[in-house]
């Protein structure tokens, strides 16, 4: 059996402590939601006794994407929060009904902790922020709004609407797709030179490629521009795509990875650059939620340090409670670092099993 | 393992991603390509200008004669490739261990490239009407005392190459001589040509500013068509679909070339039956130019016997013999793929699969990770089965049945068209057909090129337009 530190054994007693403290919540008449209770009536278990730690969460199976399509969306607002103001939030929706998520203060709760993350010189206290990305149904311009608010600034943001992008790929409008483009970046190039002192930014590797070769193109840089921290995320954030922006898009600005989504917090990265080549791993917020890379054919089976295996997420707040959710990525198993006495994922990438019918990297 | 770096306007970049390019059969890692990405491909192409201004600097008489010493050093001098050297052999060893194609075949497409680049002068000449060159160069000039201007519609051509037939890099291979940068991305499975091509033109005297390779993904392919002014794309009916109308953009597909047999012919049919093996069996039919049917209104099962009689008796044979004549499928599943939807397509009434009678087993002939489809000759009684519109990597053809006087319409687009006939009426038909594009009048096999003459529009009309131009002297001012 694999020895593990002190810190990691606190950190298991602690996600385990966590999990009864949510199945709890989640499985309770009184705080429970609708969907979770009806479950319950066919487990053949009872998940406030049985389920004693993070090990036990197998026992409801694998997690089925369709349950979070289609409504009622309150069967998925627990008892417990009755009366609180209720966000809900899509991933998706291309084509076909989107998955759903609702929330009261995760996402801020979730960009709270992301924000300790934020090394200050890099990201100052009271900076004004560009959130450039996908607004809309998804929770992101809430969640980086609040970020830029809990840390002392303002957001401004400019939104692009991925849904749209995807359908002009799939029909070929390169051209509107191109004009389209150009009219967010053209929006992001106006505020960043409206005296607004931003100096903080979070957008998506393409946007951000794109931004930068804009204000290249007018003889300035990201830095220039009065940028000195980025956040970004997706699965086109390669260590070579890293690498790239490093040295050639973003003139000494600084610039950490996450990976995240809707159904899950915002997992940050260990830090990356020339040091480490590049690599990024990323770590959970535990006990919040938890990733895990297992075996493509058997999704309880944790994969060994270095092996390649799908990404496995599990959910676990009182707002929101999600076991065994196997994502639409794939990457392999990071053993846990000083900062994170947990697993990490790094190479994230589109599953194999979707990436050819999948459109990544849209926006 | 040799290792390819991207280049970028000739400097070697090594990428941390990488793909593996694999033998075809053991998979065997043969090469291993740095992979680029699409946001540096738009940064580079922020330089694009400078690949024109260097290659401006040289007459294009001197790159005409750079290109002839770059066609002889790619065919037999040992050049630096990614991390190494490579000889001619190596060359085509590698070439044919990675797409499956035979090395007798790879060498007669080394061949067909070096040809195009010993006689850029007379292409050049053909292709521009007997151009003095340096009116593209300093894009105007006079002819029969008219002004006339030549402008480039992009300093550079990007070029999202195939891995089918290494054939096709005879279509780039006046670019450089019209003083227009290279863009290249490689097929997947042929780096091969557009390195060795690279390091011929550099060590020929090509400034190394005037090329870039970027091998990737679908990102890549996007990405050079998007930032590039003009670009060749090579894929399927889809992709050719997709780019249909957009000037940027000349989309090479399916070639769906054809051979049709008038009625005033048909009767001696047997008399060109060479032409016709030779048309679809030449280069293992992988070819836009390959001819995919045949059209009679009489004796086409006679033809379609006669064609599987010649064909039937082919088998797949180890690359490196000379006799080889069949090259594999190299991506798994493929060949099973395109014999199911030959069988499906097989269900429809009046269509039969000649070849079938001749031999024992099917057509798929499985070689380690990858496959062979022997030749296939099928017949089809009337123009409208579907089969009669397939075209695959393969030497397939369909012989059709139907009428002349329906012929011209039936045939649909068509890339070679070769007509065997002395009605004239039929060739006046087929002159002013404007949706086929090489026709030839008489016994020509579809495979064989003239290549003073354009192929799927001309590559000088592409790249550059012409347009008014006007100059008078400015006289000085006179002093009040």
């Amino acid at each position: 059996m694999t020895e593990i530190s002190a810190e990691q054994q606190a950190a298991r007693d602690a996600l385990d402590a966590h999990v009864r403290d949510i199945v709890r919540w989640h499985f309770d008449p009184e705080t429970g939601c609708p969907f979770w209770l009806e479950k319950a009536t066919s487990l053949g278990f009872d998940p406030r006794k049985e389920i004693t730690g993070f090990g036990d969460l197998h026992r409801f199976g694998p997690f089925e994407d369709e349950w979070l399509r289609g409504g009622p969306v309150q069967r998925w607002v627990p008892r417990g929060l009755a009366g609180k103001p209720v966000f809900v939030f899509e991933t998706g929706g291309t084509t076909g009904v989107p998955k759903t998520r609702v929330a009261c203060d995760d996402f801020r709760t979730d960009y709270e902790l992301f924000s300790a993350t934020l090394p200050d010189e890099h990201f100052p206290k009271g900076a004004n922020w560009l959130m450039l990305g996908p607004s809309g149904p998804r929770r992101l311009r809430l969640a980086v709004e609040h970020l830029a608010q809990h840390r002392g600034g303002i957001c401004f943001c400019v939104d692009l609407d991925p849904r749209w992008v995807i359908k002009l790929i799939k029909k070929g409008w390169t051209e509107h797709l191109m004009a389209y483009k150009d009219h967010v970046i053209d929006q992001a190039v106006t505020i960043l030179s409206a005296n607004h002192d931003i100096r903080c930014l979070f957008t998506t590797p393409k946007l951000l490629e794109s931004l930068a070769l804009r204000l290249e193109s007018n003889g300035t840089t990201i830095r220039k521009a009065g940028i000195t921290g980025i956040f970004s995320g997706g699965t086109e954030f390669t260590p070579q795509w890293n690498r790239f922006a490093h040295e050639e898009l973003l003139d000494g600005a600084y610039m950490t990875p996450t990976y995240g989504n809707t159904l899950m917090g915002l997992a940050a990265s260990a830090p990356t650059g020339p040091h480490n080549n590049y690599t990024i791993a990323y770590y959970a917020p535990q006990p919040r939620a938890v990733l895990d890379v297992v075996d493509f054919d058997d999704p309880n089976r944790v994969v060994d340090y270095g092996e390649t295996g799908r990404i496995k997420l599990t959910t676990l707040t009182r707002e929101c409670f999600i076991p065994g959710f196997l994502e639409r990525d794939e990457g392999e198993r990071e053993p846990p670092y000083e900062r994170c006495p947990w697993d990490g994922v790094s190479g994230v990438r589109p599953y194999r099993g979707f990436a050819s019918t999948t459109t990544v990297g849209v926006y | 393992m040799i290792e390819l770096p991207v280049l970028r306007w000739g400097s070697p970049y090594t990428s941390m991603d990488v793909d593996d390019v694999v033998h075809f059969s053991t998979g065997e890692p043969i090469a291993r390509v740095s992979r680029a990405n699409g946001g540096l491909i738009q940064r580079d192409m922020r330089k694009a200008a400078r690949a024109r201004e260097v290659l401006r600097e040289i007459p294009i008489d001197d790159l005409i004669a750079r290109a002839a010493r770059a066609g002889e050093l790619y065919t037999s001098a040992t050049l630096p490739m990614g991390d190494g050297t490579q000889t001619s052999d190596e060359f085509v060893h590698a070439q044919s261990a990675t797409t499956g194609l035979p090395e007798q075949m790879c060498r007669a497409n080394m061949r067909k490239n070096a040809f195009v680049l010993g006689r850029m002068g007379g292409i050049l000449t053909a292709l521009t009407r007997g151009l003095a060159l340096d009116v593209l160069t300093r894009g105007h000039g006079e002819e029969r005392d008219v002004p006339i201007s030549y402008q480039a519609n992009s300093p550079v051509l990007g070029l999202v190459l195939p891995s089918n037939s290494p054939g096709v890099h005879t279509l780039w291979m006046p670019i450089i001589p019209l003083q227009i940068g290279l863009v290249l991305k490689p097929g997947p499975q042929e780096p091969w040509t557009p390195y060795r091509m690279a390091a011929a033109f550099f060590e020929a005297g090509i400034p190394r500013e005037a090329i870039s390779i970027y091998p990737g993904g679908a990102d890549v392919g996007a990405a050079v068509l998007e930032s590039c002014g003009r670009s060749l794309v090579f894929g399927g009916t889809a992709t050719v679909d997709r780019y249909r109308g957009d000037p940027r953009v000349q989309a090479h597909g399916p070639g769906f070339s054809k051979i049709l047999l008038a009625d005033d012919q048909v009767d001696d049919w047997e008399r060109h039956i060479d032409v016709m093996v030779e048309s679809v069996f030449v280069n293992s039919g992988r070819s836009c130019i390959n001819c995919s049917s045949i059209w009679a209104s009489r004796h086409t099962r006679e033809i379609a016997d006669a064609l599987a009689r010649r064909l039937a008796d082919v088998r797949p044979l180890p690359p490196e013999n000379p006799d080889a004549a069949l090259a594999a499928f190299t991506v798994p599943g493929v060949a099973d793929a395109i014999s199911g939807a030959i069988d499906a397509d097989l269900t429809a009434p009046g269509v039969t699969d000649v070849t079938a009678t001749y031999r024992e087993g099917g057509r798929v002939v499985p070689e380690g990770s990858a496959a062979y489809l022997l030749p296939t000759v099928v017949h089809s009684s009337a123009p409208d089965a579907a089969i009669v519109k397939a075209e695959y990597m393969f030497p397939f053809v369909s012989v059709v049945e139907c009428p002349q006087a329906q012929m011209v319409s039936a045939i649909g687009p068509t890339l070679v068209c070769s007509a065997i006939t002395d009605d004239e009426a039929l060739r006046r038909q087929l002159l002013d057909a404007t949706h086929i594009d090489r026709l030839n009048l008489g016994p020509v096999p579809t495979t064989q090129l003239n290549w003073l003459q354009p192929h799927e529009g001309n590559i000088v009309e592409f790249l550059f337009r012409t347009r008014a131009y006007q100059a008078a002297p400015i006289q000085a001012a006179t002093p009040a």
